[in-house]
C-alpha cells in the first residue's frame, strides 16, 4: 500500500524540537503531544456525557440540563469541579493498591487506543503498521482494571459487577474482532491510515456489500457490549448490583471509570467510522480541492463520529437491558457464528472480486 | 533515549516478577504479573516489532491475566494472606531455580552468535502472513494449519458446550 500523504504533525513536532533542543526537545515535544490527547480525552469525556444527558432527555421528553450556561453545556463542568472537590471516600476493608490502580488501568487504555486513531489527515500520535489490532489489544487490557476494581473493593456487588463485566467484555472482543477481520480483508493493510486510503473511491460499507453490512451490525452490537453500555450495561445493573464495580469509587475515582467508559464509546466510534464509512475522508470527495484539507478531514470526521454516537445513545434508550444468560446466548450462539461465515464470505467476495466501487 | 526507555523497561520487569513471587496475597501476585507482561510488550514495542508487542498484550495481558484472575478465584482464602512456607520446604525450589538461571546465564554468553543490529527493520503483518503460509525453506505452512485446526476446533467446541442443553434435550425426544 503506498499512501500518498505521509505527513504527521505530532511526528514532525517530535522531530523538530528533537533537533533545535536535543533530548529535552525530545522529551518535551512528547509532553506537549500526551497534554494535547489528555487535554482532548477530558474535553470529549465532558461533551459526551452532557450529550448523551441531552440526547436522553430528548427520547424521554424533557429539557436535560439547561440551567448552567447557554443550554447547559457547562453543567458536566459544574459535575467534573463538584467531584473533584468531593472527598475520596471508601470501605476501610478494601485492597488499597487494586482499589487505586484499578482506575488508572482503565484510563490509560483508553488513552493509549486514542493515540493511533487517525482524527484527520495527519493528525495521529502514532500511526503504527498494526492499528487496529493495537487497539483491540489495548482495550482488552482495560477489562482488567475493572476486574481489579471489583475485587479491590471488597464488596460482593462490586465483584459480581467487575466479574460480569470480565466475561461480557472477552467474550464480545471475539465478535468484534472477527468483524474487523472481515474489513481486513478489504483494506488488506491493519494500518489506521491506509485502510482509510484504501477507501478513497469507495467505503467499505458500500464496497462489501452484504457481509460488510453484517460485519458492520456484528461490530456495533460488540462495541456495544465492550464499552459496557445499555442494553449490554449489566456489570452495573443498578437494579441488582448498586452501581456494579465502581460501587465503592467516590470523587474522581468514580469520575474516572464513568470517563473511561464515555471515551470508550468515542474510541468504538472512531473504529467504526474509520473501517466502514471512510474516516476523515470526504463523502465523494466533495471537499477534496478546497484549501485546509485537515481542518475538512477533522470535520468529517467528527460528523461521522456524532453521528455513531448518536446511534448508540439511541440503543440506550430503546432496548431494554438483557439478562447475563441472554447476553451470553447472543454472543456465542449467533454473533459468533455469523462473524465466522461472514469471514468465509468475505474472503470469497475478494477473491472473486464481486466488488462494488465507483 | 531509547536506553533510558530500556532501562526503565527492564527495572520494572525485575521489580514485579520479584513483587510477584514474594507477595503474600495472590491476587496482587497476578496484578504485579501484568505489570511484567505489560513492560515485556513496551520491550517489543521499542524493538518497533509492533505485531509481538500486541500480540504479547492481547494474548498475555489481556486473555491469560484474565484466565489467571478467574483460577485464583478459584482458590481458597484469596481475602487473607497466604501463609509462608517453612524453611525446609524452600531449599529445594530455590537450588531448581538457581541452577535454571545459572543455565540460562550460561547458555547467553557462551553463544557466539549474536550480533548488534543498530537499525530495527520493520516487519508488516503482511510479511508474517506470507513466512506462515509457504511450502518453501523457512515456511511455517504445516505447524500454521496444525494450530488453525487446533484453535477451530477448540471454537466450535466451544458452541457445542453453549448448546449443550438443546441437544441433550433432542436426544431425550
Amino acid at each position: 500500500m503506498i499512501l500518498t500523504n505521509t505527513t504527521n504533525y505530532f511526528g514532525d513536532l517530535v522531530s523538530f524540537l528533537a533537533e533545535k533542543m536535543g533530548i529535552g526537545g525530545q522529551i518535551l515535544a512528547y509532553v506537549i503531544v500526551a497534554a494535547v490527547y489528555l487535554g482532548f480525552f477530558a474535553i470529549a469525556g465532558l461533551l459526551l456525557v452532557y450529550i448523551e444527558r441531552r440526547v436522553a432527555a430528548f427520547f424521554q421528553l424533557r429539557l436535560g440540563p439547561n440551567r448552567v450556561g447557554p443550554h447547559g453545556i457547562f453543567q458536566t463542568i459544574a459535575d467534573a469541579l463538584k467531584l473533584l472537590s468531593k472527598e475520596i471516600f471508601g470501605t476501610n476493608r478494601k485492597d488499597n493498591l487494586l482499589y487505586t490502580t484499578a482506575y488508572y488501568l482503565v484510563i490509560i487504555a483508553a488513552l493509549v487506543s486514542l493515540s493511533v486513531i487517525p482524527f484527520s489527515i495527519g493528525v495521529q500520535a502514532y500511526d503504527l503498521n498494526i492499528g487496529v489490532f493495537f487497539i483491540s489489544a489495548v482495550s482488552s487490557v482495560g477489562v482488567l482494571g475493572i476486574l481489579f476494581g471489583g475485587w479491590g473493593s471488597n464488596n460482593k456487588y462490586s465483584l459480581i459487577g467487575g466479574m460480569r463485566s470480565g466475561l461480557q467484555m472477552i467474550s464480545y472482543e471475539l465478535s468484534s474482532g472477527l468483524a474487523i477481520l472481515t474489513i481486513i480483508l478489504l483494506a488488506g493493510t491493519l494500518q489506521m491510515s491506509g485502510i482509510i486510503e484504501a477507501q478513497r473511491d469507495t467505503w467499505f460499507i458500500l464496497k462489501g456489500h452484504i457481509p460488510a453490512w453484517i460485519a458492520f451490525f456484528i461490530f456495533v452490537i460488540a462495541g456495544t457490549a465492550e464499552s459496557n453500555r445499555t442494553p449490554f450495561d449489566l456489570p452495573e445493573g443498578e437494579a441488582e448490583l448498586g452501581a456494579g464495580y465502581h460501587s465503592e469509587y467516590s470523587g474522581m475515582g468514580f469520575a474516572y471509570f464513568f470517563l473511561a467508559e464515555f471515551i470508550n464509546m468515542f474510541i468504538i466510534a472512531a473504529v467504526g467510522v474509520t473501517l466502514f464509512f471512510g474516516g476523515w475522508l470526504a463523502p465523494f470527495g466533495i471537499t477534496d480541492t478546497l484549501p485546509w484539507q485537515p481542518l475538512w478531514g477533522a470535520v468529517w470526521f467528527f460528523l461521522k463520529v456524532a453521528v455513531f454516537i448518536f446511534f448508540m445513545m439511541w440503543f440506550r434508550w430503546t432496548f431494554p437491558r438483557l439478562r447475563i444468560d441472554q447476553l451470553l446466548t447472543l454472543e456465542w450462539k449467533y454473533l459468533l457464528p455469523i462473524g465466522l461465515l461472514n469471514i468465509v464470505l468475505m474472503a470469497v467476495i475478494v477473491y472473486y472480486n464481486v466488488l462494488i466501487s465507483f | 533515549m531509547e536506553k533510558i526507555m530500556f532501562y526503565i523497561l527492564s527495572a520494572v520487569i525485575v521489580v514485579f516478577a520479584a513483587l510477584s513471587v514474594t507477595s503474600r496475597k495472590l491476587y496482587r501476585a497476578t496484578m504485579y504479573l501484568l505489570y511484567v507482561l505489560i513492560a515485556v510488550s513496551g520491550l517489543y514495542f521499542m524493538m518497533e516489532y509492533d505485531f509481538m508487542g500486541a500480540v504479547q498484550l492481547s494474548v498475555y495481558a489481556g486473555g491469560i491475566m484474565v484466565l489467571f484472575i478467574y483460577a485464583v478465584m478459584m482458590t481458597d482464602k484469596i481475602g487473607q494472606p497466604m501463609r509462608s512456607i517453612s524453611a525446609k520446604r524452600k531449599i529445594l525450589p530455590f537450588i531448581v531455580t538457581m541452577g535454571t538461571a545459572a543455565l540460562a546465564i550460561y547458555a547467553i554468553y557462551s553463544y557466539q552468535g549474536i550480533s548488534k543490529v543498530n537499525e530495527a527493520t520493520v516487519t508488516k503483518v503482511s510479511q508474517i502472513g506470507e513466512k506462515l503460509l509457504t511450502y518453501e525453506a523457512g515456511g511455517y505452512v504445516l505447524p500454521f494449519e496444525v494450530i488453525s485446526i487446533l484453535l477451530l476446533a477448540v471454537m466450535i467446541a466451544a458452541i457445542v458446550i453453549a448448546k449443550a442443553k438443546k441437544l441433550v434435550n433432542q436426544e431425550k425426544n
